[in-house]
């Protein structure tokens, strides 16, 4: 078989040579670093993991159950290019609800095939050629990409344990060029847990008002945010509504990752060329879906609540269970991860990482796989049991303990 | 509820520091609520949960419904006592619907439970029929997935082919 395959791929290269073929902006995009680290976790199978960005609880089931009675019924038609009004109706009186925002469901709301799209079609939107695209780092691997292939020019902004990992008007004031277009605020953060208070908003909102910037803001964590203060959205922030693009999607929120649901949420001129690019591109995001995410709107409160709660304690029995062992740890106050730094060890994020699947089978993802500000430190997902989390800390406690472990 | 009370009823393994931890109390509260809790009679126990077939392949267990006869004044309360006083017997339950108790049973095997029905359930006083239906297989017992298989994680990265 494999043999086979050699021969198959020999043959075929001496006729063309795909590098000529293909786009050479694709092939240049750097391939994602949490997926080099996930090929050396496969190589065991007895790897308890810490690294999975999906929750673990499973899609409500009264949400699974309206998808299946729209199958029953045959509704399995392309919806509207934007989404079923009635969905984007519910987003627009969810988004109202919990973030005091207005957006009108027929031209400011587009329904999309996960937060993903909508970011990738904002992005598409908004930069021109040569247009600079600012992005807060550690985040997550595909604001940078996506910008080039938009034809902009990514430019980094580095975060810090110190300022909690939130973007400080400073930092962001510093990177700014007359070539500044957008600015990406990711947060709450993944890999970070990072969350801007209303505060912090308000600050980089000056900066954003006085050089004219447009903001993409992914807050695809909305509702995981933990302690006293709920998620403040830019957009409800004075005169922000206008410059924004919201993304926000079910993913996270209703625990409906493969339903590959999201939404972007804009002034109607933006949304307008969204939509273009999104009906040539997709048509129309899964109708099943968008049956099933009307409910979860509808009736869903509760089990947000209940998955709130559950995270809640996991993260600090997490936090706690880092600190004691020595590697301090970043309280985080939004999504489901910790980012402890392991600085003290001596080893790289990679290294720690890598020792730490050999040595006690743990896997984690190394933190500059989120850019290279997040050298020093792992990601570590706290969507797991309990029962798992508590057994994955005692073996990293034991590796942690021991040194740095076999090569 | 108390998710004090939710943990323990998931893992009662859980440490006092882990549990306050979790619920961002003091490690005295946790004491104190627990201690609280079992003076009141909210918590009963804390036991393991056994996969005995793994142990002894024989092992079978029963469900049984019975129809009594209640006692005038003491309905199904003294029946219930009288039944429950087998080590065999698991738990007791009074039923609304076709039948009265419904008695779950372990025995060392089938026959033991057979033996167990026929000589000392049946002859009771109080009881007018019993029906036995054998466990089979236990797929899930008190919340507990028996067998790991079922719970593995099907989840992956967001980057794999």
């Amino acid at each position: 078989m494999i043999l086979k395959a050699n021969r198959m791929s020999e043959g075929v290269s001496s006729v063309i040579d795909y590098r000529h073929v293909l786009n050479s902006n694709v092939q240049a995009l750097k391939p994602s670093g949490i997926r080099r680290f996930f090929d050396i976790a496969n190589e065991f199978d007895d790897v308890i993991s810490l690294s999975i960005g999906e929750p673990d609880f499973m899609t409500p089931w009264h949400v699974r159950e309206e998808a299946i009675r729209n199958l029953q019924d045959g509704n399995t038609w392309y919806s509207p290019n934007r989404g079923f009004l009635e969905l984007r109706r519910e987003i627009s009186h969810f988004i109202k609800l919990h973030y005091h925002i207005d957006y009108d469901p027929k031209a400011e709301i587009l329904v999309t095939v996960g937060g993903s799209e909508a970011i990738d079609l904002a992005l598409r939107c908004l930069v021109s050629p040569g247009d600079e695209v600012l992005i807060p780092e550690p985040s997550f691997v595909c604001y940078k990409p996506l910008t080039q292939m938009a034809g902009g020019v990514p430019v980094v902004i580095e975060t810090k344990e110190e300022e909690k990992f939130r973007l400080k008007p400073e930092a962001l004031q510093a990177k700014i060029t007359p070539k500044s277009k957008v600015l990406i605020l990711p947060y709450p953060n993944n890999p970070t847990g990072a969350v801007m208070h209303r505060a912090d908003l308000e600050k980089i909102a000056d900066v954003v008002k006085a050089n004219h910037l447009m903001v993409l803001s992914d807050e695809i964590y909305s509702e995981l945010t933990y302690g006293d203060s709920r998620h403040v959205s830019f957009a409800s922030l004075d005169g922000m509504k206008e410059c924004t693009v919201l993304v926000n999607g079910f993913s996270k929120t209703f625990a409906m990752t493969g339903w590959r649901l999201g939404y972007a949420a804009a002034p109607e001129p933006i949304i307008t060329q969204m939509t273009k690019l999104h009906q040539f591109g997709i048509m129309s995001a899964p109708t099943t879906a968008q049956h099933a995410a009307v409910e979860a709107l509808k009736n869903g409160e509760s089990d947000i609540i209940e998955m709130r709660e559950q995270y809640d304690m996991r993260r600090r029995l997490i936090v706690e269970g880092f600190n004691s062992m020595g590697l301090s740890c970043f309280e985080p106050e939004g999504a489901f991860y910790v980012f402890p730094c392991i600085k003290s060890t001596g080893l790289s994020s990679e290294e720690f990482s890598k020792r730490l699947v050999y040595n006690e089978r743990v896997a984690v993802v190394p933190g500059n796989a989120f850019g290279d500000c997040g050298e020093g430190y792992v990601r570590v997902s706290y969507s797991y049991s309990t029962k798992h989390i508590i057994e994955a800390l005692s073996r990293i406690g034991r590796f942690v303990k021991k040194g740095k472990g076999l090569p | 509820m108390d998710q004090l009370l939710s943990l323990l009823n998931e893992n009662a393994r859980l440490t006092t520091k882990q549990l306050a931890v979790m619920l961002n109390i003091s490690e005295d509260e946790v004491t104190k609520k627990i201690a609280q809790y079992e003076k009141d009679g909210v918590i009963r126990g804390y036991k393991a949960l056994v996969n005995w077939e793994k142990v002894d392949k024989n092992k079978s267990s029963a469900l049984i419904e019975l129809r009594v006869s209640p006692k005038r004044d003491r309905g199904f309360d003294e029946i219930a006592n009288r039944i429950m006083q087998f080590e065999e017997v698991d738990s007791v339950y009074l039923m609304s619907g076709g039948y009265d108790l419904a008695v779950k049973v372990h025995g060392k095997s089938m026959h033991d439970i057979a033996v167990f029905v026929m000589r000392k359930l049946a002859t009771l006083d109080s009881v007018l029929s019993t029906s036995t239906h054998f466990i089979l297989t236990r797929y899930k017992d008190g919340g507990v997935i028996l067998d790991p298989e079922g719970e593995q994680d099907e989840r992956r990265s967001v980057f794999s082919d």
